[in-house]
């Protein structure tokens, strides 16, 4: 693969790859039911709350 | 009986390898570094034979409470106790250079006290040493109570600490004799980085084993972050260090990369430790410590998962922002840019989440010094993180660049976010770690706290008025073309701006050094008599209903 090759890939399908992924990322705490999830896993840090 | 036989061996075998590449060293630095080597192997030799409970010693020393056989603590207090030992000689070394800027007689004509090896000695000793092990003491505290496991493979914990102790006196002192490869923020030579690969590699065992080992079905958002700045240390660490030495019993190597291409890896690099080691890595300490010391959960727990994609998507290309105008194709030098100027969105999301924990709780910043800390971590976050930005648009950086306006703000952001927040998760830590009932003195962090940030503000201010003065200064052209000023002008001019900058950093240090009585005093188990911080007024005269007024 030359420079040129891994360039236009680059700006091309891995471009949208990427930013493909970043927005599946992105909106996976948006999907449906995550609310809950999202505040029982916020809330886990003082779950029985014993030090040590 | 013959796994000790064998394990005193293989010490011993490892202490002669040192001292035989000690006297076929290349050169005398080398032959310290073996030396220096084969002497940690015999400590580790003698503590093995001796067969004494050394860590029974150490919980004497450092009055640690017995292990109560729930969470594994004490690579943990260790890595507290090393923190304060490390930040003390990295704030003072660069306290010192600071002054030698102002009064260049200190560098005491003597090679091993330049400025020039004085300074990568500083900025390791901050970043690597002092941040290092806070990141590795909090991440190991971090991850056991948020899987609810005890630490995976103890005795690999234990050898990431010492082995990163190592790795902290290879390169400090190797800096002190001149080794370096001159690389940013990378300085040390072949044999102390492929040993620091091997320490990172145990770490990413210990701190990925215990999370496969959790009991608690989801991953707390902080260990991404910590997960994250492991694996892309790690990731960065090889490549940028990618290198062939000169001499197998020398140490001196020769990088793998050359001319633009090395400079653009060393600052892809370079970035990126801002963006993982000192970014990521401090943003897990907030998203666990600010949310325990406010009692309150995460703003939004949405918004860190955002928060956490964009930066690792983003953070990676912003790293030409530091080649602009050199050599570097200039598409690259506008990716960079444009990328980081992207990066302060979730940058300020990252800091409207930790500040707005607060929200409903705001009374705290008032009553309690830790949470002060924590806000004015956050607040210089958000500070540095939008000063960054501004830095990297090409037009604003033809001016700041090569100025002190750059270390104005590299400081911001290390003081400011990074030291302050160390500072409160070390104040939260301290008190449990230790088991007492509080910290020895409230009132002793609130004088951390001010002397810091007052510190803060002269370092800053006198960098920005610094930084901008020399960048017009080095640009301003007469009538003829000619340049107005000459190098050496602009240097006289910075005189006032280094004393100012000195004092600023005298008082970090002051408030540094009141943490370290602070945190001496509480591992004694002393409480100091003192006036609480808030008071319950109460009127009994004004407390009671109105009397019935009859109509006129």
């Amino acid at each position: 693969m030359t420079y040129n090759e891994l360039r236009h890939f680059a700006d091309s399908w891995g471009l949208l790859c990427m930013a493909l992924l970043f927005l599946g990322l992105v909106a996976w705490p948006f999907r449906r039911g995550a609310r809950d999830r999202n505040r029982e896993a916020a809330t886990m840090i003082f779950k029985d709350d014993e030090h040590g | 009986m013959d796994s000790l036989v064998s394990k005193a061996g293989g010490w011993m075998a490892l202490a002669l390898l040192a001292l035989v590449m000690a006297a076929a060293a290349a050169d005398a630095p080398f032959a310290v570094h073996m030396g220096i080597v084969a002497a940690a192997c015999l400590i580790a030799l003698w503590a093995t034979v001796s067969r004494a409970d050394f860590d029974a010693i150490a919980r004497g020393i450092l009055k640690m409470p017995g292990d109560e056989g729930v969470y594994d603590d004490d690579p943990i207090r260790w890595g507290a106790i090393a923190t304060l030992f490390w930040g003390t000689a990295g704030m003072a070394a660069g306290l010192y250079i600071a002054l030698q800027l102002a009064f260049p007689a200190l560098n005491l004509n003597l090679e091993y006290t330049t400025f020039g090896r004085l300074r990568p000695l500083h900025t390791s000793a901050v970043i690597f040493a002092f941040g290092g092990n806070a990141l590795i003491a909090t991440s190991f505290y971090v991850v056991q109570r948020t899987c609810r496991a005890r630490l995976a493979f103890p005795a690999l914990a234990r050898f990431v600490f010492w082995g990163y102790q190592l790795f902290i006196v290879l390169a400090a002192t190797g800096y002190l004799m001149g080794v370096t490869e001159a690389r940013e923020y990378a300085e040390p030579e072949w044999y102390v980085d492929l040993w620091l690969t091997i320490v990172w590699v145990a770490y990413l065992a210990v701190f990925v084993g215990t999370i496969v080992k959790r009991r608690e079905p989801h991953i707390y958002v902080a260990n991404w972050f910590y997960l994250s700045f492991i694996i892309t240390i790690a990731m960065l660490h090889i490549v940028n260090n990618l290198s062939m030495p000169a001499s197998l019993f020398g140490s001196k190597s020769y990088a793998a990369f050359a001319g633009v291409q090395d400079a653009l890896t060393q600052w892809w690099y370079g970035h990126n430790a801002v963006g993982f080691f000192l970014t990521a890595g401090f943003l897990a300490m907030m998203y666990y410590f600010v949310p325990k010391q406010a009692e309150r959960p995460v703003y939004s727990y949405r918004l860190s998962i955002i928060h956490f994609w964009s930066l690792i998507f983003l953070y990676i290309w912003a790293g030409p922002h530091h080649l602009h105008y050199t050599a570097l194709p200039d598409w690259a030098q506008t990716l960079g840019m444009v990328f980081s100027v992207m990066l302060w969105m979730p940058s300020w999301g990252g800091m409207i989440n930790g500040l707005m924990t607060l929200n409903g709780a705001w009374d705290k910043i008032r009553t309690d010094p830790i949470i002060r800390m924590m806000v004015m971590a956050l607040a210089f976050y958000g500070m540095s993180t939008f000063e960054g930005p501004m830095m990297s648009i090409k037009w604003v950086n033809s001016m700041s660049h090569y100025t002190d306006w750059t270390i104005g703000h590299v400081h911001s952001g290390a003081l400011g976010w990074n030291g302050m927040i160390t500072f409160a998760s070390l104040y939260y830590l301290v008190p449990r770690l230790w088991g007492r009932p509080r910290l020895y003195s409230l009132r002793m962090v609130n004088w951390h706290f001010w002397l810091a940030t007052v510190g803060i503000v002269f370092y800053a201010a006198s960098m920005w008025v610094a930084g901008i003065m020399q960048g017009l200064m080095w640009r301003e052209y007469g009538a003829d073309g000619y340049l107005v000023y000459s190098f050496a002008e602009s240097v006289a001019a910075m005189h006032p701006m280094y004393l100012i900058r000195a004092a600023g950093g005298a008082l970090y240090l002051a408030g540094f050094v009141i943490m370290l009585v602070n945190v001496w005093a509480t591992l004694a188990g002393k409480v100091r008599a003192e006036k609480p911080m808030t008071e319950t007024p109460y009127n009994a005269a004004a407390d009671r209903p109105l009397a019935p007024v009859p109509a006129e």
